[in-house]
């Protein structure tokens, strides 16, 4: 059972970090941050099956393959800009958390970037020629 | 799922007695040894993190951005 073990870890990890918050703030932080490491890398497997799932329905619906794969980085950079944003916003770095967010979204956003073209593409070769045209 | 929860408890420990030892230095007057063995504990704790984060973003790779 993942998630019993994932409870107990986090439920320890905070009595830790309260114990070490009041003698060292900077190693509470650290601690926080690898039991977040940790559960993300038992979770990463579950993360892999989806994916797989994923590009499954993807091959028999015939999709381009660059679009999953865009699509795929695009959840990735989701997660990990998610992940930092966090930490830092533990640290009490709401600013940083923000930068990193903002970050993530730019980068997402210039990602989508062929999508959103060929979907814009595919719109206008839809529509009538609209003018006289 | 063989991860190695230990880790979390080493460092945990590691925090607590680098406290113990810069609460007793510091009793003793020795301000300096104090920072220097803290510096160097969370050197050693940000070393093991580093570690670990690399191999995160390893598996991160793997999982969504191979193709």
């Amino acid at each position: 059972m993942d998630i019993l073990q994932i409870v107990g870890l986090g439920l320890s990890v905070t009595f830790l970090t309260l114990i070490l918050k009041q003698r060292n703030p900077v190693f509470a932080l650290v601690v926080s941050l690898i039991a977040g490491v940790f559960i993300l890398l038992m979770m990463i497997d579950q993360i892999r099956l989806v994916m797989e799932m994923l590009k499954n329905m993807a091959q028999t619906a015939h999709l381009n393959n660059v679009y999953v794969a865009t699509i795929l980085k695009i959840i990735g950079i989701a997660y990990i800009s998610e992940f930092g944003a966090q930490i830092a916003k533990d640290a009490g770095q709401g600013s940083m958390a923000g930068k990193i967010e903002l970050a993530g979204k730019l980068i997402i956003l210039v990602m989508a970037i062929p999508i959103l073209t060929a979907i814009v593409e595919t719109v206008m070769n839809l529509m009538p020629q609209v003018g006289g045209g | 799922m063989s991860l190695d929860v230990n880790t979390i408890f080493q460092i945990a420990g590691i925090g607590i007695i680098v406290a113990m030892i810069q609460t007793v230095l510091k009793q003793m007057g020795k301000d300096d040894w104090a920072q220097w063995v803290t510096l160097i504990g969370f050197i050693v704790i940000l070393y093991m993190a580093a570690t670990l984060i690399d191999d995160l973003f390893e598996r991160i790779k793997q999982v969504f951005l191979y193709m």
